[in-house]
């Protein structure tokens, strides 16, 4: 069983890595990324300081799209 | 003290570059002025931000940060007295780029009149397959040392790690989407050593006293996330996100944020968003224990507690008309509003009077102002 799942990881690993994937949004098709409004993160000190007001309040932490951030007081 | 339990993952917050494997940050610089207020809890201070590219390869950056508080929160005002406290950060950050892959490291020091934290992270990043996505991963390491006021031998260590996973992915022309995974692990001293849990007590004129809080000594939560951000036909874009957390407290949490940017002209962006949390209970965690020493551990932190809050943001940016100053290619003002609404469902305000256990429920509202200058060089 063991040597099932090695040989299908190894194959997956193949078929990714070996035959390298054709990008299928080409690199001129790609213009809209580089707009600010689709920047995950525009302002890294404006973000980084809201998440720190949720952290401080709210039990959950963790796992936000641009790194985390929090502190805050009772 | 609490203003730096969460340190660690502040710490790679606002110097960490984003991740984006195959290109660094732009030089900027930043200074924000935050101002958060709400539940009888004002907080507020500047945030600096310098990012420096050399070399083409290599980026340093810097924060400094400072929160002024001024607290006389529900918590505050039943078993304490009002304070005011200040707290300041530093953050240092290197970030080193190879081809695709992006290394960085970075270090942050804060510290208050009873709590300091010290915290180190390491993050890579690495785009595959023609550029369309991005992995990352990361860990940081976080030492606390609490203290309290009015105690000198009180002192008490806390270690923190976290580990994270990040991808981005290029799904079409006008659509992204990313997936974060988070575990975080901490051990020490995880309480307040200010904050007291309520009883009930027949002796006392209120019908109830209070006794110092007890939290377990170990904590590791989980926490899962998925983005999507598309862009309109039209130049605009929305963005939405999912969060699933878990801990071994036995708080569960949800939230969902959805948001839209809308550029005006050359010179302004607009922005609006809804954002909702919802948490159930540690598992400690009471409003009111039935007697004193209930449990082995007991909590009554409103954080720890049920509750429910509805967030509406608006903000936007001006792009300013270029000065002729060689060095600054750009600059922009900005202003965010965020609007908070925090509904408890099992944490009880015991200013509003009534028998234990029947006051009416606590809820507050807060204003988050943000108003910063960036300027690119």
């Amino acid at each position: 069983m063991r040597a099932r799942v090695t040989a299908i990881l190894l194959l997956l690993a193949g078929a990714t890595g070996c035959s390298g994937v054709e990008p299928w949004v080409k690199p001129y098709e790609r213009q809209n990324f580089a707009d600010p409004i689709m920047s995950a993160d525009r302002d890294p000190v404006s973000s980084a300081y809201l998440n720190h007001v949720f952290e401080a309040r709210e039990g959950a932490r963790g796992a936000l799209g641009s790194h985390g951030g929090g502190c805050g007081c009772n | 003290m609490k203003a730096t339990r969460y340190l660690l993952v502040l710490a790679v917050a606002a110097v960490a570059a984003p991740a984006s494997g195959g290109v660094l940050p732009e030089d900027r610089a930043d200074v924000l002025y935050h101002r958060y207020d709400g539940g009888g809890v004002t907080i507020d201070g500047p945030s600096l931000l310098v990012r420096k590219k050399f070399a083409e390869k290599y980026s340093v950056s810097a924060n400094y940060y400072v929160d002024m508080v001024s607290s006389a929160s529900i918590d505050v005002v039943t078993t304490a007295s009002p304070y005011k406290e200040e707290r300041t950060q530093g953050s240092l950050a290197f970030d080193m780029l190879n081809d695709k892959t992006q290394y960085s490291v970075s270090v942050t020091n804060s510290d208050e009149n009873d709590y300091t934290a010290n915290s180190a992270s390491f993050d890579l990043s690495q785009d595959l397959f023609g550029d369309l996505t991005t992995l990352s991963i990361g860990f940081s390491r976080g030492w606390d040392e609490v203290r309290k006021r009015g105690d000198a031998n009180f002192n008490e260590p806390v270690d923190r790690r976290s580990y994270r996973l990040g991808l981005s992915q290029i799904l079409t022309p006008t659509l992204m989407m990313g997936f974060a995974f988070e575990t975080v692990t901490d051990e020490g001293f995880l309480n307040n050593p200010y904050r007291s849990v309520r009883y009930l007590d027949p002796d006392s004129p209120a019908g109830y006293a209070y006794q110092p809080e007890v939290y377990p000594r170990t904590r590791t939560s989980n926490a899962a996330s998925l983005s999507a951000r598309y862009f309109l036909p039209y130049r605009a874009a929305v963005h939405g996100e999912y969060r699933y957390f878990t801990d071994t407290w036995g708080i569960d949490a949800s939230t969902l944020q959805i948001g839209y940017t809308h550029p005006l002209g050359k010179q302004w962006i607009l922005e609006a968003g809804y954002r909702w949390y919802n948490q159930s209970a540690a598992d400690f965690y009471s409003d009111l224990f039935d007697r004193p020493d209930a449990q082995n551990f007991m909590g009554r932190d409103k954080e720890l507690s049920t509750f429910t809050s509805h967030m509406l943001s608006a903000g936007a940016t001006y792009e300013l008309p270029s000065f002729g100053w060689k060095f600054l290619r750009r600059s922009t003002v900005n202003l965010f509003y965020d609007r908070i609404r925090y509904e408890y469902d099992d944490f009880r305000d015991v200013t509003a009077g009534g028998a234990p256990g029947t006051e009416q429920l606590y809820g507050f509202d807060a204003d988050v102002l943000r108003l910063f200058v960036s300027g690119w060089f």
